[in-house]
């Protein structure tokens, strides 16, 4: 196809020269017959960041990042990685990014030396170098002695953290790691987090999804929150629970008559509107300062009288920060397609 | 020039990963193996003594064996091809394919190593097949060179059907499921052919089919190349009998020819859903 000379039209019409911006994704859409995967997102990645994308099973966030990936072809909408296009770059593009995925990718047959050393070679490192960064990735994540194991042997997380060296491999300046640590046990989640943090550290600019609002707080600088396909949320994890309210006393009275009495009682302590839940005999109210605010609560409705069965302060979670968002619970879609 | 080479060092780097494989769970291998003896035995010693042969004067269980021979190597071959799928699927399923794609290798490599590997394994099942036949009585009478190309054509058919069988596994995507389907599909080809009984035996529809079955032409070329047409067999009468080797050698080609662009478009696509 003839080619008219000259510099190409910005697509949507949107002029992004700031230069810094290393993932950049406009209207993306992608569609499975009627279920809409993705629904118009738009992301800016900046470098050196690292960037959150917290949603509930099925929002789109694995479609997101396989789109952003070459693995997927958008059905609308165009995205840029390191200013290569997804789709008419995506030879050139792979060569700059890693990608580790919800399913550790690796194989279970080879050792993690072996896996290693093949990632390597497909990167076309050459023989020698494979071996070599084949070694140091087993020795930076803690596999060294079971490096000539095959990894049928190993346990979720050592699984989880091949897969991650695997994705590190090239050294790629853009690192994708999809739900890094679901299905993880506390310990490995933890271990997971310190070593993400420690090469994040390091300049590289890291766009990772996540269910969980405890695992966005503690490694993302900017987070967008997605759901059904789009985003409903961007902004600092300090922002968002700004959004949600911040921390809550819970509590929870003995006797169903109570609870008119019992907001009456907390009206005070609150710094927002209550929120009353009939079936479960329980009172919410948003407060600041965490237990003295409890404290002040308990009081309060000692002195009316008020039987109390159970009382907390509760710190927000993807479940307030969804219902705050969108006024649903932050569950999985049970549309076609587990996490789409 | 170097895009080639870069494709061929990739093909190569995923053959190494699936023969590692095959190395550490031997069970495939085995499996693959286990039966086709087996096959051998029974068609030699229980069934050979009831099959006659055209051209024979009489059943002669000796006779058979030679007969026999041939049609087992067919039809372990062609199964030996369905390991490509069920690799191909499990690949897909365990979400490996995944990480290749997300690498800056050749699409082709991840089936092309597959195939080749698949190759390999057809030659390890290949070589205790026929010291398998040599311990029931089954000899090559022809020179070195017709039998090595004998050899080649049924590697070669075979390979030709693991790209067919990687198209199947990329579609289906779950091993158990492409296991019991290609069964269902591959274990009546074998049969409705001449390898186990000579197929002027079968009755009208059927020996039409038989007849141009690749997996006929492909056992009665290793007959001739190997020398086991007995004496006295009348000539066929289906033209792909009378030419099995150019026969299965255009089978191979057609089949390379529509399945090695169709496989590569659906690995593409596979991962893509």
């Amino acid at each position: 196809m003839p080619r008219e000379p000259g510099p190409l039209p910005h697509v949507g019409g949107v002029d992004h020269t700031d230069a810094v911006d290393i993932v950049s994704a406009r209207g993306l859409v992608k569609t499975y017959g009627h279920v809409r995967a993705l629904d118009g997102i738009d992301l800016t990645v900046e470098e050196g960041t690292v960037f959150g994308l917290l949603g509930p099973n099925g929002a789109g966030k694995t479609t997101a990042v396989r789109v952003l990936t070459t693995l997927l072809q958008p059905t609308a909408g165009s995205a840029t990685v390191s200013g290569l296009d997804v789709v008419r770059d995506a030879a050139e593009l792979r060569k700059r990014i890693g990608v580790s995925g919800q399913y550790a990718a690796v194989d279970e047959n080879l050792t993690g030396f072996e896996n290693l050393d093949m990632v390597g070679r497909l990167y076309h490192l050459g023989r020698a170098r494979s071996r070599e960064r084949a070694w140091e990735l087993l020795e930076r994540f803690d596999l060294v002695d079971a490096a000539k194991r095959p990894v049928g042997q190993y346990s979720g997380g050592m699984r989880r953290r091949l897969d991650l060296a695997g994705a590190l491999v090239a050294q790629p300046p853009v690192l994708f790691l999809d739900e890094p640590t679901t299905g993880l046990d506390p310990r490995s989640r933890l271990g997971m987090w310190t070593v993400i943090q420690e090469f994040v550290a390091g300049g590289t600019t890291l766009l990772l999804t996540t269910q969980y609002l405890e695992e966005a707080d503690r490694l993302a600088d900017r987070i967008a929150v997605i759901d059904h396909g789009r985003v409903i949320a961007e902004g600092t994890a300090d922002e968002l629970k700004g959004r949600v309210g911040g921390e809550r006393v819970e509590v929870t009275v003995a006797r169903p008559q109570d609870l008119p009495r019992t907001v009456e009682a907390l009206a005070p302590v609150a710094v927002g509107e209550l929120l009353t839940e009939e079936h479960t005999r329980t009172v919410t109210a948003p407060v600041t300062g965490g237990a003295a605010a409890l404290v002040a609560a308990l009081r309060a409705l000692d002195e009316a009288g008020i039987e109390v069965q159970d009382a907390g302060v509760r710190r927000p979670t993807l479940d307030d920060v969804f219902l705050a968002l969108t006024g649903h619970e932050a569950e999985a879609r049970t549309t076609e397609g587990t996490d789409a | 020039m170097s895009g080639l080479a870069q494709a061929l060092g990739d093909g190569w780097t995923v053959t190494r990963r699936n023969l590692i494989k095959v190395k550490r769970v031997p069970d495939l291998l085995v499996g693959s193996t286990i039966a086709p003896i087996m096959f051998v035995l029974l068609f030699a010693f229980v069934f050979g003594g009831s099959i006659s042969l055209p051209g024979a004067e009489q059943i002669d269980p000796a006779l058979y064996r030679e007969f026999l021979i041939a049609g087992i190597f067919a039809q372990t071959v062609v199964f030996g091809a369905t390991i490509t799928g069920t690799g191909m699927a499990q690949d897909v399923k365990s979400g490996i394919v995944d990480r290749f794609r997300s690498l800056p290798m050749a699409p082709s490599a991840v089936l092309v190593g597959r195939t080749t590997a698949d190759v390999v394994n057809n030659v390890l099942t290949v070589v205790i097949m026929s010291l398998t036949g040599l311990a029931v009585g089954w000899r090559i009478t022809t020179s070195v060179g017709e039998a090595a190309l004998g050899y080649v054509l049924l590697l070669f058919f075979a390979y030709c059907i693991s790209w067919l069988m990687a198209y199947v596994g990329l579609l289906v995507r779950t091993p158990e499921v492409f296991n019991n389907a290609s069964f269902i599909v591959i274990f009546p080809l074998t049969f409705i052919a001449n390898t186990f009984v000579p197929s002027e035996n079968l009755p009208g529809p059927l020996r039409s089919f038989a007849e141009w079955n690749p997996i006929s032409t492909v056992t009665q070329a290793a007959r001739e190349l190997f020398g086991n047409i007995l004496p006295g067999t009348p000539e066929p009468t289906a033209w792909p009998l009378q030419n099995p080797v150019l026969y299965t050698l255009l089978w191979g080609v057609v089949l390379l020819a529509v399945f090695v662009p169709l496989t590569v478009r659906q690995y593409q696509r596979a991962a893509a859903r």
